[in-house]
């Protein structure tokens, strides 16, 4: 029992354990969501997109900021991919990727460069950048896009391919997750965008360099973008102008689900991912067990809403098990 | 408007340098442009047209503006404005006299409200989060309900009483509508102990709460009165593109946040006015419709917009900066307020 | 709050420069005081659509046209209204425009039409009232028969089939779906439609939509997709599956994005028109309705350059011609 209470207490394992319920239970009434070659590998995969979205979001959440403009950076990135590929197509695969993590490190910079020396909202910058990136993408594609035939077999293959039955592009993610969970965890920087999170007015305080981390978090998430850029025309091997639109939203509410703490200060990566892979999947299970796509959105909204309520309902339970605790402690002080 | 002493410059003066008086210098120098420069902006069409499409930006932001001075935000809005759209579509098909299914979509828009209300005011819920959630919530339910089909079957009168004009004039009949709803909300936030107490919770909710403003309530009222005008402007906008859609108004959120604060909101809360708000919803406006007629396509609105932005809110920071750093001044204000939070 | 006086000059100057700027380049290509046309496709970012102006393009060259397209980012009435309106506001001399729907822009049509300008539908019709002609790719029985013979032969006329459309309400989808289903009850008794999915003309939606059907229905034969997204989403997904040449994939594409999937034998055969013919001859339609040759009544023709003549229909219609099949022994010849 007290494992369970544990094991709830921790956002990471309960919502795995809400994700295999949804896998378990689609899977009863369509075997073929995991049991087949094709579900499996489109278990793994479909979320990997995401999954490396929702990292980079959840650096930037942690800092008590948030960064909007993801998905139109993953497009502006994306169609960058494939106009190197089509200009070149003899690029190392490596080079290209290169090119797409920095344009999206560059892009990610912009919008911490506002945040931290213009000291804006995050959310208004990238609202704004939002806007303007998508402009861009749709200014600079006009109405062209790029066709699978315009990119080499060998960096489609990566969309695809496997190695020991785990998709290569999953396992980019978990890479990206990994790196990303290290450092948030153990590096002195990465504790610092907790401390910049928890209370930025103590972080300028104590002289924490609050706009240099802040700045770095906004380009790991651009960065990171841009590299979800790449998986994306890796994975659909067409990108247009619209490619990533409206992704923002999935995103956020994946790190909302995951446990990170939307003004700043907890939460971790593993959670961010955990949660986007949870979306991910009941996206796709809802039309396989019969339920109409169309009901999608909504299911995420409640889940959404469901996770900040609870957060709050367990922030409370804890704080009053914290007063009774002093409060039992304090009569027996004035005792002695 | 701190940085004015009481006893400083005259009060013709003290107007004329506000935030807002920028914003409609602004939209003057802009308009003036447009009409110079672009083929057919100073056509009779061109103000139809204009108030035709800032309507529902329009009347989404009167109470944006007043959630925005508390401090909190929703945006949720756009798909309050989707979720009635449909609604009303739904109730029309199955049989119910459009009087009433205006009726409905406004209980159902100001019900949208009241989840947004209760989670924010009485859970004491971050704003941004739960409006993040309630936006996919009403998104997904107007989605849902109709899938990707639209209702287009509306009486032809009053799809054309939508956008029809004034007898001879080129103002579309909404315009009384707007007129109505802006003084209105200008009344409430300007003119009211009501506002007077939304003003008191942008600058300190903590105060304002000790000095007996009902803070809660005050609040629910706000996010009650944003779904229900969000909920009109859904009715408004189904009638005048003729179709109930899941999708309707998509992003539309994102121009009434950014006229808002175009208009001279503070984000941090506390400051803003409803003058500045229409001159900013009009800026857009006229800048897409200028826009349009160079022939420039969507994408170029938006990097504008986009700009403008974050122009809007950076450039009084760049300027407070610059002025900070001249030995004649003391160092202006406090604290480099605080660092960036979400809201 | 005296800095507001610089701010305002800021934004002002900045705000000026792009609306001067942007006027200069389109007086540019504005080009004189000829006929103006306007080309309105259902969205931007689309190659049939691409492929469909510059067939527009060309005629406007020989015609002597100054034309012009705009158009919105997502394929919905509300967002192609503004641009029906702009043209109200120009005055232009012909719109030729594919509806996103056929009632809800009728208004917005209307009001175009009173302020002199002409309207021709092409591709996507409204209804008559609403427009003066409508240029038709193909009777929608043809486009309908055509794909039911591509399908039948390629599963070897009996099996389960679905069928991946665009948005539930396109108007031209939707004709041709209900023809097909009345097809395959009176002509083609062994093939049985499973389901009808909605991919909204999007790469991605239509890509996983793909991926549920397939899922959904372990004994698919074929997947027909109607729209030009769609058969390329559903074709680039079954590639890389272990369904790939298992499940047929037919529809209308367009040869440059299907050739890949044609040489790789995921694809046999499908059919479509040459967009750039249709933009073609509804920009000669145009012309001929500004300079009074025709004015949509049935029995008048004229003439459409390197097409021959055309006459009008029943309704106002305007006939391209029949569906043509494409693969891989003719798929080479085609560049759109």
């Amino acid at each position: 029992m007290r494992a369970v209470g544990a094991a709830l207490r921790s956002r990471e394992a309960a919502v795995a354990l809400v994700l295999v319920l949804v896998v378990a239970g689609t899977t009863v009434l369509q075997p073929g969501f995991l049991l087949s070659a094709g579900g499996w590998r489109d278990l793994l995969l479909t979320p990997s997109l995401v999954a490396v979205l929702a990292v980079g979001q959840a650096i930037v959440v942690v800092t008590r900021n948030v960064d909007l403009s993801v998905g139109s950076v993953l497009g502006l990135c994306a169609y960058l991919t494939g106009t190197l590929f089509a200009a070149a197509p003899d690029l190392p695969v490596v080079l290209v990727v290169a090119a797409a993590v920095a344009a999206g490190a560059v892009l990610g910079l912009v919008n911490g460069v506002v945040v931290a020396f213009a000291r804006v909202p995050a959310l208004v910058v990238t609202l704004g950048t939002l806007y303007a990136y998508r402009g861009l993408v749709l200014t600079w594609a006009g109405s062209d896009r790029i066709d699978a035939s315009d990119m080499p077999h060998a960096f489609l293959d990566l969309g695809v391919r496997q190695v020991l039955g785990v998709p290569v592009l999953a396992i980019v993610a978990v890479l990206v997750l990994a790196v990303a969970a290290h450092y948030l965890h153990t590096s002195r920087a990465g504790r610092q965008l907790y401390a910049i999170g928890s209370d930025p007015d103590a972080a300028v305080l104590y002289g924490l360099p609050v706009r240099r981390r802040i700045l770095t978090a906004f380009v790991a998430c651009g960065a990171l973008a841009g590299l979800a850029g790449v998986m994306f025309a890796a994975r659909y091997g067409t990108v247009s102008s619209g490619a990533g639109t409206g992704l923002e939203l999935t995103v956020v509410g994946a790190v909302v689900v995951g446990g990170v703490a939307i003004f700043g200060g907890s939460g971790t990566v593993l959670g961010a991912a955990t949660g986007a892979v949870l979306l991910v999947t009941i996206n796709r299970a809802l039309p396989v067990v019969g339920v109409p796509d169309f009901w999608q959105r909504a299911v995420v909204g409640v889940l959404i809403i469901t996770a900040i309520v609870l957060d709050r309902v367990l922030a409370d339970r804890r704080a009053r098990a914290l007063a009774r605790a002093r409060d039992v402690r304090n009569p027996q002080e004035v005792a002695r | 408007m701190t940085t004015v002493p009481a006893h400083g410059s005259p009060l013709w003066r003290r107007a004329l340098l506000t935030r807002e008086a920028a914003t409609i210098a602004l939209l003057v120098v802009v308009w003036s442009v447009a009409t110079a420069s672009v083929r057919g902006f100073d056509g009779p069409l061109t103000i139809t047209y204009l108030i035709l499409d800032i309507t529902p930006v329009l009347l989404v932001a009167l109470p944006m503006t007043a959630i925005v001075v508390t401090g909190e935000i929703d945006l949720s809005v756009a798909s309050v404005v989707g979720l009635s759209s449909v609604l009303f579509g739904l109730l029309h098909q199955a049989g119910v006299p459009l009087p009433a299914a205006v009726a409905g979509a406004a209980v159902a828009g100001a019900l949208c409200g009241v989840v947004n209300g209760v989670l924010v005011a009485y859970l004491g819920l971050p704003s941004l989060a739960v409006t993040i959630g309630t936006l996919a919530l009403f998104r997904g339910l107007a989605v849902g309900l109709l899938g990707t089909a639209a209702v287009t079957d509306f009486p032809r009168n009053w799809t054309q009483a939508a956008r029809a004009t004034l007898g001879g004039t080129p103002f579309p009949s909404v315009t009384v509508l707007l007129v109505a709803a802006v003084a209105v909300f200008a009344v409430l936030l300007h003119g009211t102990a009501f506002g007077r107490n939304v003003f008191d919770m942008g600058r300190s909710k903590e105060a304002a709460r000790f000095s007996g403003v009902a803070t809660r309530r005050t609040l629910l009222v706000l996010f009650v009165l944003s779904g229900f005008v969000s909920a009109l402007a859904g009715v408004y906008y189904t009638l005048r593109y003729g179709s109930a859609r899941g999708d309707n108004a998509t992003g539309l959120e994102l121009q009434v946040i950014a006229a808002v604060l175009l208009g001279g909101v503070s984000i941090f809360g506390g400051r803003g006015a409803v003058h500045g708000v229409v001159a900013g919803v009009l800026m857009i406006g006229v800048l897409s419709s200028a826009l349009r007629l160079e022939g420039v396509t969507v994408n170029l609105i938006n990097i504008v917009i986009g700009v403008l932005l974050v122009l809007s809110v950076v450039s009084p920071r760049v300027v407070a900066a610059i002025r900070a750093r001249r030995p004649a001044r003391p160092p202006s204000t406090s604290l480099p307020a605080a660092s960036p939070s979400v809201q | 709050m005296k800095f507001s006086r610089s701010v305002a000059v800021l934004v002002a100057a900045g705000a000026a420069l792009a609306l001067t700027a942007c006027g200069g380049a389109a007086d540019d290509a504005g080009g004189g005081d000829g006929v103006t046309v306007t080309m309105l496709p259902k969205n931007l970012g689309n190659p049939y659509f691409e492929t469909s102006t510059s067939g527009a393009e060309e005629a406007a060259g020989e015609l002597g046209l100054a034309l012009e397209e705009v158009g919105p980012e997502t394929s919905t009435p509300d967002s192609q209204v503004p641009f029906i309106n702009t043209s109200a506001q120009q005055g232009v001399a012909a719109l030729v425009v594919s509806a996103n729907d056929p009632r809800a822009i009728g208004d917005a049509l209307d009001e175009a039409r009173a302020a002199g300008t002409k309207v021709v539908t092409f591709d996507s019709d409204t209804d008559p009232e609403f427009r003066d002609i409508f240029v038709n790719q193909a009777t929608a029985e043809g486009i309908a028969s055509k794909q039911l013979e591509l399908i039948s032969e390629q599963i070897g006329g009996s099996g389960e089939i679905a069928i991946l459309s665009a948005s539930a309400n396109a108007t031209n989808q939707n004709a041709w779906i209900e023809l097909m289903e009345a097809q395959l009850a009176s002509d083609y008794p062994d093939i049985e439609l499973v389901e009808i999915a909605y991919g909204d003309d999007d790469d991605q939606a239509s890509f996983d939509k793909t991926a549920a059907l397939l899922q959904a229905h372990p004994d698919l034969k074929g997947i027909v997709s109607p729209t030009t997204v769609g058969v390329a989403a559903a074709a680039r997904y079954v590639s890389t599956s272990e369904f790939k040449g298992k499940v047929a994939v037919t529809g209308l594409g367009t040869p440059n994005q299907m050739r890949e999937y044609v040489e790789d034998g995921t694809v046999t055969a499908f059919a479509l028109w040459n967009p750039g013919d249709l933009g073609y001859l509804a920009a000669y339609a145009a012309s001929a309705l500004v300079d009074g040759t025709i004015t949509g009544a049935p029995g008048e023709t004229f003439e459409a350059g390197r097409l021959g003549e055309f006459t009008v229909g029943e309704d106002g219609v305007v006939l391209l011609g029949d569906p043509f099949v494409f693969d891989a022994s003719n798929i080479g010849d085609f560049d759109f």
